[in-house]
């Protein structure tokens, strides 16, 4: 799987949680989920388990400390899905 | 000089009715709102009726986002923020800004909250899936949870917290609303209380046979206050919420004001002479009562009707007769009294604040709704009183001044507020 579709299907998964429409209109890879899209911290679990769902992996505690950019969730994804 | 304290605004969530309006037209018609419940029948429960109020996601969606309603199973909370928030509308106030409302809290009370939730949550745990309980868990099972939302939508800056007193939590979440703002502690307190549906909270009660089993092909007939064939309660659920607030502040804002808050009681029995876990103790009973009336500075004749607990169990009659002994009148000099559990069933946690907007609606307008399923009145509550003191049609323009609402609990737990007709001075 590409980045760029990642970061489509990414895009879907945080939309609910999104506070801020026009960051997330112009959301890349350098987006941070709290900063600039305003997300409330506490959701980042809630995303972090639509993520394992739509990706069929399991995220430890570890990797859901760094998973605050597009970027970091991007890294996480790609390595879990290479190693299956 | 301490407060008085009147009600500006009110909303309710209940099983005939949801918002202000449905709800009087209900209980004037005296339109029932138990239903057959297949859930409580696949689950073999003895009883198998009980009262939901109709609320559709449209209308949810007026008062949570649709973030908040992500993965949401606690109903109590959404009866509460819909009776809390339209409360609020209805006495004119806005939603704050970005500094919080200082001078208005909330009390909202409940027995229990959140307890579908807290079962998803419990077998989630047992799977050894603790991470999979998500964010809100704890907000949708913490007893505070609907004060806690209320707060957050409306930018509540005064106290913020619940109250549980079983069956008598909503009258006494009233009069600890009352206390504060006579006290001079807040402007205005937003009082409620709420009740989850469903067999994860009745099951219970069920287990106890405290709920009638003999009208499951009959619902609108199952809820039997002060009848003689009341065999038991009928589980309600739902929410009701009553903004109170200083005179002074209502005068300068030119609210609309439905009802004084004269005083009140709370107390409890101790569970001693006769009273249990389960029933209570007369003596505390009538001393709750009789307190509640010397507190609001009203003679026992001044009032002029009962918004009874009355739950359609053997204790009716019992009840009746505490009021008889408290005021010193029987027969045709009783006052009128009636049961709104007739029609929506006993809301638990949820009853005293339901019953208490619906006393109001009927001292603003002027009506005393009709206490439906008593045709037959209980033998020995008929000794006690005469059988018109029991409106079983609506009553209009009876002149009602004084309303005497009253709620008791297990634990032997007792609460009684007096209600009065606000006269423009």
């Amino acid at each position: 799987m590409t980045n760029a579709e990642l970061i489509v299907s990414l895009k879907q998964i945080v939309q609910p949680y999104v506070q801020d429409q026009e960051a997330f209109a112009q959301l890349s890879e350098e987006t941070n989920f709290i900063d600039d899209l305003k997300i409330n911290s506490a959701n980042l679990v809630d995303i972090i388990l639509d993520v394992e769902d739509a990706f069929d992996i399991e995220i430890e505690d570890d990797a859901m400390d760094q998973m605050l950019t597009v970027k970091a969730a991007i890294a996480i994804i790609q390595a879990k899905i290479a190693t299956p | 000089m301490e407060n008085r304290v009147v009600i500006t605004g009110m909303g309710v969530a209940a099983p005939n009715g949801v918002g202000l309006t449905d709800f009087e037209r209900a209980i004037r018609a005296g339109t029932s709102g138990i239903q057959y419940q297949e859930q409580l029948a696949a689950m073999n429960f003895s009883c198998c009726v009980g009262g939901i109020p109709p609320v559709t996601e449209a209308l949810i969606l007026q008062y949570l986002t649709p973030l908040q309603l992500r993965n949401f199973s606690s109903s109590g909370i959404i009866y509460g923020c819909i009776a809390g928030v339209d409360a609020w509308r209805d006495a004119g106030l806005a939603f704050a800004d970005d500094e919080p409302d200082w001078d208005s809290g909330c009390i909202f009370g409940t027995g229990i909250s959140g307890v579908e939730k807290m079962r998803e949550a419990s077998y989630l745990l047992d799977e050894g899936r603790v991470k999979r309980l998500g964010s809100t868990s704890v907000a949708q099972t913490m007893s505070s949870g609907v004060s806690a939302y209320l707060s957050g939508i409306l930018g509540l800056g005064n106290q913020v917290t619940t109250n549980s007193a079983a069956c008598a939590t909503g009258t006494e979440a009233i009069l600890m609303a009352y206390d504060r703002i006579r006290a001079g502690r807040a402007r205005r307190m937003l009082a409620g209380s709420s009740s989850d549906h469903g067999p994860y909270l009745w099951g219970g009660f069920d287990a106890m046979k405290v709920m009638t089993f003999k009208h499951n092909n009959d619902p609108t007939a199952a809820s039997r206050p002060m009848s003689a064939t009341a065999s038991g309660f009928v589980p309600g659920s739902g929410a009701g919420a009553l903004l109170l607030e200083s005179l002074e502040s209502a005068r300068e804002r030119g609210a609309k004001i439905y009802a004084e808050v004269l005083g009140g009681s709370v107390n409890a029995g101790g569970q001693r002479n006769g009273g249990t876990m389960t029933a209570p103790n007369p003596l505390a009973v009538r001393r709750c009562l009789h307190d509640a009336i010397a507190n609001a500075g009203i003679h026992p004749h001044e009032i002029d009707v009962i918004n009874g607990h009355l739950t359609a169990t053997i204790k009716d009659p019992e009840e009746v007769e505490n009021w008889a002994a408290v005021l010193g009148r029987r027969g045709r000099d009783f006052p009128y009294i009636h049961s709104l559990k007739a029609m929506v069933g006993h809301c638990i946690g949820a009853a005293g604040s339901i019953e208490s907007v619906a006393a109001v609606l009927g001292l603003y307008h002027d009506f005393i709704f009709p206490s439906i399923n008593c045709e037959d009145v209980h033998p020995e509550i008929a000794a006690i009183i005469d059988k018109d003191r029991i409106p079983t049609q609506v009553l209009e323009n009876t002149g009602t001044r004084i309303v005497a609402k009253a709620g008791f609990g297990f634990g032997d737990v007792n609460s009684c507020i007096i209600l009065k007709k606000h006269e423009h001075d």
